[in-house]
Order: C-alpha cells, then sequence, then structure tokens
C-alpha cells in the first residue's frame, strides 16, 4: 500500500496517510456491519439475508415494508445525523482548541430547543410539523450569533465564547423550561421526547430533508481543512502562518452551527456524540482534519445507529429515545477524558 | 436615614442589603393574583382569622412560599460562596457539585418507580440523592494519585450531572404521568408547599448556615493559599472537608425544598463581593442576606409577568442571572 494518498482536486488538497485509508475502510465495514443488524433487529427480527433481499427490492410481504419503509429511512436518518454533529464537533473542538467543548456546551442545542419547543407549543397546530426542523436550525443559528456577538470584544476567545455558551445555554434552558411547564400534556411528551433526542417515526422525507446540507456542508468544511488545522496551533501561530484567524474562525463557527443544527433540526438535542466522536478517531488516525473528518462521521454516525438500536429493543415495547443512551455512554466517557487529561 | 448616610461603610451597605430583604418580604407577602393591603397583611401575621379568605391567602401560600424562598436563597447564595472558596474557581456552584441533578434524579425515580408523592417524602429522597451525586463527584474529583483539583472537580461534577440527566430523561419519556407531576418541579418553584415541609429541614439547614457564617476568618487564610494557611497553622484538609459537607447540606436542602435554582449561587457571592469585598467574613453574611433578597424577588416578579399564570422562580433566576453571568465573563471574572 502507498504510504500515504495525495489528494489535489480544485480547492481540495490534502495528503491522507496510508493507515487513515485503512482506517476509514475498516470503519466503513463495521458500520454496515451495523446498519445490518439494526435493520434485522425489532419488535420483528428479521434475518440478515431477507433484509439483504429487501434491499434489492426482492422480499416478498411484510418484511420489505418492515426493512425498506419503517426501519431503513430511521436507521439513514441514525447515521447522518450522528455524523453531521460529530464533524461539527471536530470543528469546534479545533475552533476553541480545547478538547471537551462540544456544540452542546457553546449553546448550538439550546438555541435549537428553544425554538422547537416554541414552534412545538405555540405554532405546530396552525402550521404542521414539517416546519419544525426551519425553526430549529433557526434558532440554533440566532443562539449561535448571540454567542459571538456576545463574546466579541475586539475579537472573540476560545475561552469567552465557551463561557459566554454556558451562560446562554442556562438561559435557553430556563425559557424551554417554562414552555414546556405552562403548555399541554400532549405537547410537553412531545417536546420532551424532542429534547431528548430521538429518530422515531423518521421517514424518507427527513432523510431527503437532512442530505441536502450534508453535501453541501461536508465538502466545503473539507475544503478548509488546512485552517482548521491552523486554528488548532493558537491565534499567533496561525496569523504567522497567513491564516486570517478572526475571519476564518467566524467561518468554520457558522460550518459548525449549521452542521449541528440540521441534525439538532431533525432528531432532536442529541448530546455528546459531538464530543465523543472527535476524540476516539483522533485515537485512531493521524491529527489532521482531512482525514479526522470521515472517521469522526462513521463513528458519530455509528454511535447513534447503536444507540437507536438498543433504545428500541432493549426495552420494547418501549422506544427509548437515541439521546438517552448516547447521554449514558457519554457522560462516562468524558468522566474517562477527564482521568487522561493532566491537571 | 443612617443607612443611607452609612453606605460607604460595609456595616451600612449590609445594613441596606438587609433592608432590601425585608423590602422584598414585605411585597412577595402581600402582592401576587390578589394584593393585599399592608394593614390587612398586619393582622394576618398578628390577628390570624380562620375565617378571612385574606387571612387564608397569607397563612396557607404566600407565608410558606416566602419562608422557602428566603431560606433557598441564602442557603444557595452561601453555598456558592462557600463553593468558589474552596475550589478557588469563580464559576464554581453548588450545581457543579451534581447535587441538583442527583436530587432531581432520586426524586423522579421515587415518583415514577415507587410513585411517592407526597412533598414532605420527595424532600428527604432529594437530599439523599443530593449527598449521593456529591460523594460521587467527589469520589471522582479526588481518585487517582494527583488527589482533588478545583478542575477535576468541576468536570467531574459536569458529567456526573450528564449522565444523572440522561437518566432522569429516560424514566420521564417512558412515564408520562411522572413527567407530568414533576416538570413544575423541575423548574424550580416554590409555589404550593406547606411550612411543614419545612419544618423538618431546619435542624440541618440552620446550623449549616450560622456555622457556615462564622467560617469567614477561616476561608479567608485559606484563600491565601494551602501552603500559606497551612504554615500558619490551618488544618487544610479538615476546613476543606468542612466545606464540602456545607455545601451538599446546603444546597441540598435548598434543591429539595424548591427543585432546580439555578444561578443564586453563581452569581449573588459576585454581586455581594463588588458590593462589599472580599472579605469572607462580610461576604458570607451579605450572600445570605443578597441571596434570600434576589429569590423573594425573582418568585414575586413570577406572578406578574404572565398573569394569571405564574413563572416558576426557577426560571426567573435564570433569566435574571444569565445577563449578569455574560457580564462577569466579558469582564473576565478576574475577581475571587
Amino acid at each position: 500500500m502507498a504510504k500515504s494518498l495525495r489528494v489535489r482536486a480544485g480547492p481540495l488538497a490534502f495528503a491522507l496517510p496510508g493507515r487513515t485509508i485503512a482506517v476509514t475502510a475498516a470503519l466503513i465495514l463495521v458500520v454496515a456491519a451495523v446498519m445490518l443488524l439494526s435493520l434485522s433487529r425489532g419488535t420483528v427480527a428479521i434475518g440478515p439475508g431477507t433484509v439483504l433481499q429487501a434491499l434489492l427490492g426482492q422480499a416478498e410481504g411484510p418484511e420489505g415494508f418492515v426493512v425498506n419503509t419503517l426501519r431503513l429511512p430511521r436507521t439513514v436518518m441514525a447515521f447522518l445525523v450522528g455524523a453531521a454533529l460529530a464533524v461539527a464537533g471536530l470543528i469546534l473542538q479545533a475552533l476553541v482548541r480545547n478538547p471537551l467543548a462540544s456544540p452542546d456546551i457553546i449553546g448550538i442545542s439550546g438555541g435549537a430547543s428553544v425554538a422547537a419547543v416554541a414552534f412545538l407549543s405555540f405554532l405546530a397546530p396552525q402550521l404542521g410539523a414539517q416546519w419544525l426542523p426551519l425553526f430549529a436550525i433557526a434558532g440554533a443559528l440566532l443562539a449561535a450569533a448571540g454567542i459571538y456577538l456576545l463574546a466579541w470584544r475586539s475579537g472573540v476567545t476560545p475561552a469567552r465564547l465557551v463561557l459566554i455558551g454556558i451562560g446562554l445555554s442556562a438561559a435557553m434552558g430556563a425559557a424551554t423550561t417554562l414552555m414546556i411547564t405552562l403548555s399541554p400534556i400532549a405537547t410537553t411528551m412531545t417536546a420532551y421526547i424532542w429534547l431528548t433526542g430521538s429518530v422515531y417515526g423518521s421517514d424518507w422525507a427527513d432523510v431527503q430533508a437532512l442530505l441536502p446540507w450534508l453535501a453541501l456542508l461536508l465538502p466545503l468544511a473539507l475544503r478548509h481543512a488546512r485552517a482548521i488545522d491552523l486554528q488548532e496551533f493558537g491565534d499567533t501561530l496561525a496569523t504567522g502562518l497567513g491564516l486570517p484567524v478572526q475571519r476564518n474562525r467566524l467561518l468554520l463557527l457558522v460550518l459548525s452551527v449549521a452542521l449541528a443544527g440540521v441534525a439538532v433540526a431533525h432528531a432532536g438535542a442529541i448530546g455528546f456524540v459531538g464530543l465523543m466522536a472527535p476524540h476516539i478517531a483522533r485515537r485512531l488516525v493521524a491529527r489532521q482534519f482531512a482525514g479526522l473528518a470521515p472517521v469522526t462521521a462513521l463513528i458519530g454516525g455509528m454511535l447513534v445507529v447503536l444507540a437507536d438500536l438498543v433504545g428500541r429493543t432493549l426495552f420494547a415495547p418501549l422506544d427509548v429515545p437515541a439521546g438517552v443512551f448516547v447521554s449514558a455512554i457519554g457522560a462516562p466517557f468524558f468522566i474517562y477524558l477527564l482521568f487522561r487529561q493532566r491537571f | 436615614m443612617t443607612a443611607i448616610t452609612a453606605i460607604h461603610t460595609r456595616a451600612g451597605r449590609l445594613l441596606a442589603g438587609l433592608l432590601l430583604l425585608a423590602t422584598a418580604l414585605a411585597a412577595s407577602l402581600s402582592l401576587g393574583q390578589t394584593n393585599l393591603a399592608p394593614t390587612t397583611l398586619m393582622a394576618a401575621l398578628t390577628a390570624f382569622d380562620p375565617s378571612n379568605t385574606q387571612h387564608l391567602i397569607v397563612a396557607d401560600s404566600r407565608l410558606p412560599r416566602a419562608v422557602i424562598a428566603g431560606l433557598v436563597g441564602a442557603a444557595l447564595a452561601v453555598a456558592g460562596a462557600l463553593m468558589q472558596a474552596l475550589t478557588r474557581n469563580p464559576l464554581a456552584s453548588p450545581a457543579i457539585f451534581g447535587v441538583n441533578a442527583g436530587a432531581v434524579f432520586a426524586i423522579v425515580v421515587a415518583s415514577t418507580v415507587l410513585t411517592v408523592s407526597a412533598l414532605s417524602q420527595l424532600l428527604w429522597v432529594g437530599l439523599a440523592g443530593a449527598f449521593g451525586a456529591a460523594l460521587l463527584v467527589f469520589g471522582l474529583g479526588s481518585a487517582g494519585d494527583r488527589g482533588p483539583s478545583p478542575l477535576r472537580l468541576v468536570l467531574a461534577g459536569a458529567a456526573v450531572s450528564a449522565l444523572f440527566m440522561a437518566f432522569t430523561q429516560a424514566l420521564l419519556v417512558t412515564n408520562q404521568q411522572g413527567l407530568d407531576s414533576v416538570l413544575f418541579w423541575l423548574a424550580g418553584s416554590v409555589a404550593g408547599r406547606s411550612l411543614d415541609m419545612v419544618y423538618p429541614t431546619l435542624p440541618l439547614l440552620l446550623p449549616a448556615l450560622a456555622l457556615s457564617l462564622t467560617l469567614g476568618r477561616a476561608i479567608n487564610l485559606l484563600a491565601s493559599g494551602d501552603q500559606v494557611a497551612q504554615g500558619l497553622g490551618q488544618n487544610v484538609v479538615g476546613l476543606k472537608l468542612l466545606l464540602g459537607v456545607l455545601v451538599v447540606c446546603l444546597a441540598g436542602t435548598a434543591v429539595a425544598l424548591a427543585g432546580n435554582v439555578g444561578f443564586v449561587g453563581l452569581i449573588v457571592p459576585h454581586m455581594v463581593r463588588s458590593w462589599l469585598g472580599t472579605d469572607h467574613r462580610w461576604l458570607l453574611s451579605g450572600s445570605a442576606v443578597f441571596g434570600a433578597a434576589l429569590v423573594l424577588m425573582a418568585d414575586t416578579l413570577g406572578r406578574f409577568l404572565i398573569m394569571p399564570q405564574e413563572i416558576p422562580v426557577g426560571v426567573m433566576t435564570a433569566l435574571i442571572g444569565t445577563p449578569v453571568f455574560i457580564l462577569l465573563a466579558r469582564r473576565g471574572l478576574n475577581h475571587g
């Protein structure tokens, strides 16, 4: 195998070490296996052979319907949401130079949550649920803009960004709680499940709504791979190497917010993926964004697919939201990270 | 007038705080859906007439509410001041010890799985949860060969909180009944409690408050650094342990009484520091006074903003606290 693969295609330019490519290939196989498992398990167990037949459109009877109409969009959705959150976390960690940063910490999920719950409480009956993602994305963007502006004092420092993010998150959490306590119980339940993060009931329309965003945002992030790597070195060095630091910081923040925002908009406030996936990826491959991004995306996607799988099978007939299991893995993982850090 | 002329001295400023507290208390007792005249209020307190509706409002609703709000505010603010001294971290607050999340989780388990519904019983469950979570956070934060460091405590607290939150959510999304009954409590509220709920907590709360207020001098010494304090003959480890226990007693009781009332423990010590200075002998009593006043005012204000409904006090403190916090974060949090 070649030592490294050089990519030069228009604005994309990077070299991927052989190990990175091998790890990515292996991960793709693992993810495919996990998704196959997710398609075959549930209230009705379907053998992997039948699942494959169903995917090819050759299954007779209800199996084809269960696999293609119920489980496949949900599984694909879980994967996409996880991948988007994971890459958003990867960009953010480089941006604030803090390995413990994640989109949920700096208020992006909080902004989306406020907007989504406001929508569910006041507008959903009139407008219909299909507008929910739009409101959630707008909320995420508004919150991020607010955090950025409040943190601005002749430039934005990573520490101030995180602090303001935490503060504003708390306020948005309070506003969310307020709306939930005041709304009728049916809305309360919908909103609460949304807040926990779930891909329950996802269909192809959801996938179609999410996919174009990722197809736009992920290549855009790869295009700025070099800038993302430079941000990690610190302001002085990055400026010295010719990077317009503040302008790039804003751009990367927008990318991260958009990725997290669209994911949260469709699946609710799933926490910890943006924190965990980049860490696992960094242990597997070299610290270089162009190589890290696909690995992070695969790991993040796999985490949510697994969490969803556990949530709907382990406690059947209850459908426990995926967000619960991501947190149940994520919090101990966070503690583990804590112990590895040298303070 | 003496309070105003002497406002440049610390005693004068603390007195001004007491006046503010008295005003907030009077407002909390007399204002709301039904506004009561000062004379009615006095009559209800001094010559209670059980057949008078207005008197009943004071005795059954307003007075317990005001007492709980005041106690919760004082306890949280003092706990926050102790916490900030203990961790030398200006962003430390009781929530960081996992106290809130632990109490919430315990209460949700009790009310959904074990179907406990009496508030007086939930109080003890919440307190047990607060202690359990604090022990876990402290254990995690101090495990390993390097011992407890402020940052490790803070991060362990964040992680344990997140874990308990996840379990709480899991229980609530699978149990709609439970969600409905605990949501208002989750938001942090002092409404609908009776004084009977408060009495059993007093033997824990009042001594903890009193003891905290006497520790000012020792904490001042601690603030000059572990080694200096040790050199001057202070038992640093013992004091830190005592502070930790006090924080959990104060914050745990407050959370068990009123649910999630955030930001009080974080911002009140900062506001008091800029008003009374960094000497803990003043800072602690100032925090108690201003903390109580803040929660009383937040609760009273919450009754008016979206009449006829009420905004839970925990939501109010968060909405009031955020701008202060953002100001602090922009200034760089350089004191404490």
